[in-house]
Formats: C-alpha cells, structure tokens, sequence
C-alpha cells in the first residue's frame, strides 16, 4: 500500500484521540502530565504481560497447538486484569496526588477534579494502547503490498485503523467508569470494566472475521459511552438540549440549580467548583 | 525500513500469533496484550509483513560488473522495483507485457527456454516492464543457451592487429556460436533467477488466483505483484567507480566502496619443490599445465562451470596425483608446475597477473624458465574420444618454436597410444581457443598446446551459463545411492577424464625426460569421481571434509559454483589447494603444534613445502575426526588484475573487471490493492479525523449542556 493507506488509518485512529487531545487536555500542564502518567502506567502493565507471557511460551512445548492457543487465551485474560489493575494502582497514585494538589492550592481546593483525572487517565491509557495496536500496522502500510497474499481480508489496515479508534474512545470511558466506581466504592462499575475489557479482547478472537470483533465492540463502545456520559453528569435531557444547539444550561435550569454552571466538568477546563 | 526496524519490539505483538495460531488476525489485534509476544523471538520478522510479503528465499540477482569502458548486469532502483506480475510461458504471453496489459508495470517470469537475445530485447526496448524473474528450464533448453560472448576474452587474448591480425576477434573460429552476449548487456531492470522450483510455484498459484485476465477484460484488484531490490551503487565503468571510490578512502573516514576489483588467488604447485620466496636458476627447465578454475554465468554466484571449468582442473587434478605416484619422478630432469588459474572468465585476470608477476620477478619462476606449457580446456565432451591439439599458428612461424611443438605434440601423440583416447591435431589455419596460454604467448614465444574436446566451435553447448551442470557432461549416477555411495560411483563420465589425465600425465612425465616406461602412470577413476562430486554437485562431502583445515569447514557449502567473486580466496581455490595438497602432498609425522608453526622445527623446509593440519576422516569408531599433518608443494600467488596494482583502470592491456557493491538483493511477492481502495482508505481517514476535530470542539465549547447534572451535594465536592 502507499501513503493514502498510511494517513488513511493513521487519522481514523488516531484522529478522534487527536481531537480530544488537542481542545480538552493540551491546554493544561496538569492534563498532559496526568496523561503521560496514564501512558506510563498501561506501559507498566504491558511489560509484566510480556514477561509473563514470555515465560510462558518458552516454558511450554511450542509444538503444542491447543496448549499454545489455551496459552494465548489465557495471556490475553492476564494481561487485561493487569491492565485494570494497573487502572486501580493509577486510582490510588492520582488519589494521593489529589491530596497534594490541594494542600499546594491557595483556596484549598484541588485544581483538577477526580473525575477530570478520570477522563484525562483514560485518554492516556487509549493512546498507548492504540499506538501500540497499530504502529506497527502502520509502518508496514507504507510498503508496496497489502494484506491477502494468504487470503487474509483485504480490508484488514481498515479494519484494524477502526479497532483501534474503538479502543481508544473504549478505555478513555473505562477510565471515567472506573475512577467512578472507586471513587463511590460502586464495585459492580469496577466489575462491569473489566467484563467490558474482557469482552472485547475476547471478541478479537473472532478474527479474521472482522463483524465478529467491530460490531460487539462498537456495541460495547456505545453501551461504555451511554454509563460514562451519565456518569459524568449528561442526560438524555441535556444531549436533546446540545443536539438541539439550544444555549446555556442556566437558562433552562430551574433557579435553584442555577449554581449547576459551575458543576464538575468532564470536558470543561476547570471552573469554580462547588463548595 | 527504518521505522519498521524501531518498531520491531512493539510490532512482535502482532509476531505472536502469526507464529502459531491459525487465527492471526486476531492477534494482531489483541493490541499490547500480546506484546507478551516479546517472548516470540523464534518467530523472525513481524507477523504483518508475513502477511502481506512472502519472501523468495531461493533466488539468485543478475549483478552489475563493470570494465574499462562498460557496466554490464542489472540494477533496480534504490527501493526496489515492482510490477504486476505477468507469467510468460509462450512468446505469444508476451503481447500483454508489451502492448495489451492494462496494469503497466509488469514484472514478467520468464520460462527458461524463453530466455534468449530477441525476447530480452523486446523486454529491453519497453518501460512496461519493471523487472524480470527467470524460472530455470528443465530440462536444460536443447538448443543451446549460452550467455556469455560468441568471441570469449576477445581483445585480451594474444591476437591483436599486430600478432595473426588475421585471427584476431575471432575471424576465423568463432568458439561460442550460440554465445548471445547477454551477461555482457546492460540492462536497466532487476533480472532474478529463481532457483526453487517451489517458489516458482508459489508464484504462478499467486498470479493464476488473481492475475489471469478474464472474459478479455483486464482482472481485477487485488492483483498479485512482485519487488526486487538489487540497487547497485557503482555506474558507468571501472574508471569512474574506482575513481571515486579511491576518492573516498582518500578523504572519508567512512569510506563508502562502490566497487571492487574481481580478485582470488591462483593455486599452484611443482612437482620437485622450489623455494617459493627465492629465484629458480635460469638454466632449469619448468613445464607448465594450466586449467581455468572458474566460470560465470548470467546470475550472481551461480556458475557451475561443469565443462568450462571442472572437467579440465579436475583432470589436470588426477594427471598431478598420477605424475607424483610415479617411482621415479625424482628423477626428471625438468620440474612440472601444476597451474589453476582464477578469473581467466573475466579476460585472463589469474594468468595475466602470473606472466606480470614472472616478468617483474615476484614470481618464483622467470618466463625464459618455461620450456613448454600444456593447457587443458573443455576436455569432457569428446566425439569418439578425440582430443583436439591446439596450437598457435603465429608463433610456430618461427623455425625454433615449430621443432618444440612438433615434438610437443609427437610426445602426447604417443603417450596417447594403448588409451582409449586419441590426440588430434586442430590444424595450422586456425588460431588458439580462449585460453590461458594466450597471456604467455603475448609475453614469449612459449612451446605450447591446449587440449579442448572441439576443433573449431565448442562441443558445450552452455557454455558459462546455469546449465553447464553435472548433465552437461552427461554425469548419471544411478537411483537411489546414498550420499557416500554417490561419492564413490565411478561414472563413465570420471572414467573418460581419467584417461585423459594419464594421457596428459604419460606425456608430461615423458615431456620432463622421463625414460623409463609410462605404463604405471595411471590417472584413479575413483579420485576423479570423487573429485567431480565434490566440485560439481556437494561440496559438503566426507571426502572434502577429511582434506581441509578445521576452520574452513564452514565454507563448503552445499551446491558448488565457481564465480570467481571479490573476497578471496573463495571457496573453489580453497578446495583446489587442498585437493591438491591431499593427491600431491605427503603425510608428516608433525605435531599439531609442529604443523601450525613449521619454522619452528628444523629441517621443515618451510620455503619449499607447505603444511597443511587437515582434520581427517571420521574415525569410524566414534564421532571425533583424526587430524593429520600434510606437506605440499601446494603454494598460492595472487590473482589480482595487474591494472589495479598499475591503477590503470581503463587499461586495454590487463582485465578491468569490477563488482559493483550493493546494499541488499531481496525478491518478495504480495497483492498490491487498486487505487480506489487507497484513496476511499484516505477520504475515510480524513473524515474521520475533520468530523472528530468538530464534535470535539463543539461538545468541549458546550460541556456545560452536556454535563450539567441537577445540583447533589457532596457528589463531588473536594
């Protein structure tokens, strides 16, 4: 393939991320900081897998089909509770920073919320794990072939671009899922992740038939995004209101909530927070 | 290739599954989890380029060389060429290459039987065609193909307008009739051979599943293409690329070499020994026999050479073996130097550096020491056992000169008596073949002779081409024999040069002044056997192993060739020597230690003899080999084209001949996808990307809709 594949995938996935990156997070020092670490953190967990699964391969017969496959499986499930437990070690690590953050502040108020770091960890965790999907996919778009020689899919940078996007948006609500259910010690959100996770790394086992792995996760993608958004403080209401382009909140809100302009964020920059 | 290279830790994820798992898509897509997949380094490469590429492994480059004033061979640009591929199996195949196919460029496989002057120049003459692959024809093509010069070392020979201008540029003989000069064309696309049946099947499959036109349209997208990467980095001439690369190692700390001079070492040895580092008396009389140790085809390193070359050293090989088992040879008046000249393909450059090194005395012998010289050339395909006599008509114009050769060739006549060989003389009005003797003859009116097996054209057919195999020179070795048998087999093939070795043996012993009766010199079919399995058909051998040294064991590879290269020395001088050595030397009873360090001890002799620690056969007891100590005559001296010691790289006089370097020679096929496919990928992209900048900004610039939740106290208040 030639360029037009490489920027072809390349902006579907990582233009979404790109996005998000650019107007909610690359404003703020404090963001890009707790993204970095959020990178980090799903690196530390994608080099126990590795040594994990590396003992594994070597300590088993590499003859063994089902063993390998059972193998697979299994490091494919190890490496998704590390990846959520690594999510649960980040909770605690940003918990701690928050702390820190307000003792340092002036009006003793942190300067990010819980749930801003959520969302912001989230972002971090997707786009290291999406970069490592596809940058390999990626340099090999640039050469003169395309996927098929062995009767693969044609359509499988396409495809792959798409998973990628999904895994991304994926562990961005993860993120704010999780940090939710920790934060409210709601452990069923916690569970319902890490399923989430498994389903749709499980579902990747379906390939090469494509459906079997995009639909269930474009499926799981919308149900993760639907929890998040109310999570967050969306409703149906207010999606009606946006779609709507009806303006501000507090003109529709009743008195008494007025104060709600000033309600935690998940996209907008740090406003006063209630008291 | 850079960025795939960084990226070949993290790209090993997707490795993991494509080593073992029938669902590799899949993997790939487990992003980082398999990462794990570090681990999979017996895997080689990333699993996505193994599904895209299927690499041919078993293939052969056609290289650039270059000359005084010419580049010859073939390049690809410098990230490689690609087309679709197109099989030519039937000249009428290759309309659609060069007119009708819609999908220009093509890369065409050629059957081998279509591999001939017209069609390349057809392919030559379009820009429709981006590279070649050539399927090697079995069996070899009947008609002949050689594509090496109808005139061979035309112009470095020893006729020139001043010496029989008569027969110069082959006037009067053209040697290679079915010569088409094609390895001495330059051509402008990749050409590969490949050499492995499977692979050429792999590709047909490949373009019968996606490339046959169909219903006389055009086929459709995906289509099945090919790349070949042999970017070559010298150009024009030997002149230019020496030039600038001297320029380099002059003024660059990193000199980049473009190319280099084709180089190796001639082996040679004497029957009585000389000091190889001192001066042979002038008065003492020295034979020389000469063969050709190498040959070339239109592919880089394949050059099987079975008649060009092996046929001739290998009997010159079993006539030394037979000469030094005679009782008396201690005797003889005149010594013998058995003589292996490299590079003689690429206009005389082992025989050339020879004479240059004996006129300039670095050479042991001087020329006025040479009182005969018998070359051996092209001896295996005889009609009715005849041996053909050349001679040089210029020279035995002068009365002296006749009266040695007359008795020159009355000797070998009657060695030839009670053999099943007959010598005949080629006859006054014609010139010598291409040979080694001609680069004495320019420098002395030397008495000599050249045995070929044709009078006038040659008898092979495939001369310096890929089919000059074992078949050639009809070696049958019958079904189902063991590698070891197979060494052993005496074929008729090693028979008939058998007889020609005691022949040429009989008659050098006699040629020496031998007296005594000749009929114990006798030429061992067996070591000829065994001698043409090792050089033509599995160098890796028992016998090969038994001969050399511990630490060369690693070049006998399996299929020989006989290209002579530019690192030195290559393989077959290697074995030459040793073989040598193992026939002509004796067994001293040395240390290991004695053998490695000769000077140390006394009366070794280390200016006469060489010692070899060779590592034995096995012992059949057990797995461990039995070394020995081996003293020879066996000497090497320089085969390096007297034009680069002189740096006249446009020499006329001397070979110029260089390789150019290169990077790397890979050959791959996969499916390349239509255009559209490409540019839908991309508009998606884009899309993608200006639809995701929008939400995001508009959801951003309205969160306080979005996200704004009926006041709840204490939900999120820090």
């Amino acid at each position: 393939m030639t360029l037009a594949v490489f920027f072809g995938c390349t902006f579907i996935a990582f233009g979404p991320a790109l996005g998000l990156f650019l107007f909610t997070i690359a404003r703020d020092p404090l963001r890009i900081i707790i993204l970095i670490a959020g990178a980090f953190f799903w690196l530390v967990s994608l080099l126990l897998s590795s040594l994990i699964w590396f003992i594994a391969v070597k300590a088993s017969n590499p003859q063994d089909e089902p063993l390998q496959k059972g193998l697979l499986i299994f490091g494919v499930m190890f490496s998704v509770l590390l990846q959520e437990a690594f999510r649960f070690l980040y909770y605690k690590l940003l918990r701690k920073a928050i702390e820190g953050l307000v003792a340092l502040s002036e009006d003793g108020c942190s300067p990010i919320s819980i749930q801003q770091m959520a969302y912001v960890a989230g972002v971090g965790f997707g786009l290291m794990s999406g970069a490592f999907s596809m940058i390999n996919l990626l340099a090999d778009s640039l050469g003169p072939g395309t996927v098929g020689i062995h009767g693969d899919s044609q359509l499988y940078f396409l495809t792959s671009a798409f998973m990628t996007m999904v895994l991304i948006f994926l562990h961005t609500f993860w993120g704010i899922i999780f940090f939710h259910g920790c934060e409210h010690r709601r452990w069923w959100e916690i569970a319902a992740v890490v399923i989430m996770h498994l389903t749709v790394s499980g579902s990747t086992f379906c390939n090469p038939l494509y459906v079997g792995s995009l639909v269930p996760s474009y499926l799981v993608m919308a149900t993760a995004a639907a929890w998040a958004y109310v999570l967050s403080g969306g409703s149906a209401q207010n999606l009606r209101r946006f779609l709507l382009c009806k303006s501000s909140a507090w003109l529709w809100q009743p008195p008494e909530n007025s104060s709600g302009l000033g309600n935690p964020s998940l996209l907008a920059l740090p406003q006063a927070e209630p008291k | 290739m850079a960025a795939r290279r960084a990226w070949g830790g993290p790209a090993m994820a997707a490795a993991a599954g494509g080593c073992w798992a029938p669902l590799p898509a899949c993997l790939r897509l487990l992003r980082g989890l398999l990462l794990a997949a570090l681990a999979a380094g017996s895997c080689q490469g990333n699993s996505v380029e193994r599904k895209i590429y299927i690499p041919l492994n078993k293939t052969a480059p056609c290289v650039r060389l270059l000359n005084a004033t010419h580049q010859i061979g073939c390049q690809s640009s410098i990230s490689g060429d690609t087309g679709v591929i197109h099989v030519v199996e039937k000249e009428e195949d290759l309309s659609w290459v060069l007119a009708d196919g819609p999908h220009p460029p093509y890369m065409v496989l050629l059957d081998g039987s279509l591999f001939n002057r017209r069609v390349m120049q057809q392919l030559k003459g379009t820009s429709r065609v981006s590279g070649l692959a050539v399927a090697i024809a079995k069996p070899s093509p009947p008609q002949g193909f050689s594509p090496g010069l109808k005139c061979p070392n035309d112009g470095f020979g020893v006729y020139s307008k001043d010496y029989g201008p008569q027969f110069a540029h082959c006037n009067k003989t053209v040697w290679n009739p079915v010569g088409s000069g094609l390895s001495y064309e330059d051509f402008h696309f990749p050409i590969f051979l490949l050499e492995d049946a499977n692979e050429t099947q792999v590709i047909k499959q490949c373009y019968q599943d996606h490339n046959v036109p169909r219903d006389g349209s055009g086929p459709e997208y995906p289509l099945c293409a090919m790349q070949l990467f042999s970017h070559m980095h010298a150009v024009t001439s030997t002149v230019t690329c020496m030039r600038r690369s001297s320029l380099q190692s002059t003024f660059s700390i990193n000199p980049e070499v473009v190319c280099d001079p084709l180089l190796d070492y001639n082996v040679w040895s004497t029957l009585h020994p000389i000091n190889s580092s001192g001066k042979v008396d002038p008065e003492k009389e020295v034979i020389i026999v000469a063969t050709r140790i190498d040959s070339h085809s239109f592919f880089w390193n394949i050059a099987p050479g079975a008649e060009s070359a092996v046929s001739s050293f290998v009997t010159h090989l079993a006539a030394a073996e037979a000469l030094h088992k005679a009782s008396d040879v201690h005797l003889l008046q005149r010594n013998i130097m058995f003589t292996f000249f490299q590079g003689e393909t690429f206009d005389y450059i082992g025989s050339s550096r020879m004479v240059y090194d004996m006129e300039k005395d670095k050479f042991p012998l001087r020329l006025d020491n040479i009182h005969s010289f018998v070359e051996l050339n092209q001896v295996a395909l005889r009609n009715d056992s005849v041996l053909w006599m050349h001679t040089d008509p210029v020279s035995r114009m002068n009365e002296s000169v006749d009266v040695q050769v007359r008795n020159l060739l009355d000797i070998l006549g009657s060695s030839s008596l009670g053999a099943n060989v007959t010598l005949q003389e080629a006859g006054f009005s014609q010139p010598l073949p291409p040979s080694s003797f001609q680069r004495f003859l320019r420098a002395r009116h030397i008495p000599g002779v050249v045995l070929t097996d044709h009078r006038t054209a040659f008898q092979n057919r495939y001369y310096q081409s890929m089919y000059d195999t074992p078949e050639n020179i009809r070696m049958q070795y019958p079904e189902g024999l063991s590698p070891e048998e197979t060494l052993e087999y005496v074929t008729d093939t090693a028979k008939s040069l058998a007889e020609v070795a005691t022949v040429v043996a009989r008659a050098l012993y006699r040629l020496a002044g031998g007296a005594n009766s000749t009929s114990a010199i006798q030429a061992d079919p067996r070591t000829v056997s065994r001698m043409l399995y090792g050089f033509l058909i599995k160098m890796n051998n028992s016998w090969f192993q038994s001969i050399i040294k511990p630490d060369l064991k690693g070049i006998l590879g399996d299929v020989p060739q006989h290209y002579v290269a530019v690192s030195s020395p290559v393989n077959t001088t290697y074995l030459v020597q040793y073989v040598l050595a193992n026939l002509t030397g004796t067994v001293v009873n040395f240390t290991k230690e004695e053998c490695l360090n000769p000077e140390k001890s006394p009366n070794s002799e280390t200016e006469m003899y060489d010692y070899a620690w060779v590592q034995g056969s096995l012992d059949p007891n057990s797995t461990s080999r039995v070394p020995y100590c081996v003293r020879s005559t066996v000497h090497l001296s320089k085969a390096l084209s007297p034009a680069f010691e002189l740096r006249q790289w446009g020499s006329t006089e001397y070979s110029t001949w260089t390789e150019s370097r290169w990077k790397e020679i890979r050959a791959r096929i996969f499916l390349v996808a239509s255009r559209e496919l490409e540019i839908i990928t991309l508009l998606v992209g884009i899309a993608i990307l200006v639809f995701s900048l929008l939400a995001t900004y508009f959801i951003n610039a309205k969160a306080d809709v979005l996200f704004s939740i009926p006041q709840d106290p204490g939900a999120v208040a820090y």
